[in-house]
């Protein structure tokens, strides 16, 4: 027994990852997985970015910013002043006149589209299993976001009250 | 309560799955409502003719239950603030969820009459 243990390369688990220590000759290396961490070629030496890490500051900041920007949205066009019953086009243009809730709107749109992108490609993430399902409903949510981002600043933007 | 197989997070599950869902909700909105607003560059009757969708008795009760969700994600996302960046956050976040949903219950009731006024006029008349 203690003859064919000294064959063996024993490797500390500190050094799993190395993948040293594997095809002993033990029948058993058979059904040794790969450690996952396992470092390939493919393997990035390190990541460039912290995406992950500045993609959760960005919810938790956009998120106060939004609190405010959105409940006062709420506040000025369906709770004070009748609620829903008076808005019409002739009202968004009064509020438009005014460069100071065209930023307001403008700032709300860029920051809750790109909060709620970053939201469905966390759920996407979570639910979707298949690899390509992943990259398709991503590329999908890309694409809406981008377009609904860049038509809602081209509204805000070439807004003509006279139209 | 005995040990069972069923996942039971109690309120941080909960608050979880409750943000998620209206995280969701909020966004699908957040599509529809910049397509509308954007009738506004096409001309002022196209944009009035969406609106007046806006002040139908269903969408108005809609528009309530959007700010319902809007609210709790807005005072969650607050809770979930200071559970992550306040010292003492992890150690309330209970309590903090059931401030979170007594100050959601008070501004829904607040704001019953003012969003559903529109329907509530319509139909009783004032």
């Amino acid at each position: 027994m203690a003859t064919e243990i000294s064959d063996t390369l024993v490797v500390p688990s500190a050094h799993a990852h190395t993948g040293q220590g594997l095809g002993t000759g033990n029948p058993a290396d058979a059904f040794v997985v790969e450690p996952a961490r396992t470092r390939t070629k493919r393997t990035p030496r390190r990541t460039r970015t912290n995406f992950e890490m500045l993609a959760w500051l960005f919810m938790r900041l956009s998120g106060v910013v939004l609190v405010v920007l959105i409940l006062g949205h709420l506040l000025i066009n369906i709770v004070l002043d009748g609620g829903v019953s008076k808005i019409s086009f002739a009202f968004v243009a009064g509020r438009w006149a005014s460069p100071f809730w065209q930023g307001w709107d403008l700032l709300m749109l860029w920051l809750a589209m790109l909060h709620g992108a970053n939201g469905m490609r966390t759920v996407i993430n979570d639910y979707a299993e298949k690899d390509s399902t992943r990259l398709w409903l991503k590329l999908l949510l890309g694409a809406a976001t981008v377009f609904t981002v860049l038509l809602g600043t081209l509204v805000i933007f070439t807004f003509d009250p006279n139209i | 309560m005995p040990a069972g197989t069923l996942y039971r997070g109690r309120e941080g599950m909960w608050s979880w799955v409750a943000h998620r869902v209206t995280g969701v909700l909020i966004f699908f909105f957040l599509f529809a409502h910049v397509l509308d607003t954007a009738l506004v560059r096409v001309s002022p009757q196209a944009y009035d003719s969406v609106i007046q969708t806006y002040k139908t008795p269903l969408v108005n009760l809609m528009e309530y239950g959007l700010t319902a969700a809007i609210l709790f994600h807005a005072l969650n996302g607050l809770r979930v603030v200071a559970v992550d960046f306040w010292a003492k956050g992890p150690k309330y976040q209970k309590q903090m969820l059931w401030s979170v949903v007594g100050i959601w219950v008070v501004l829904l009731a607040g704001a019953f009459y003012p969003i559903l006024q529109h329907t509530l006029r319509t139909w009783f008349g004032g």
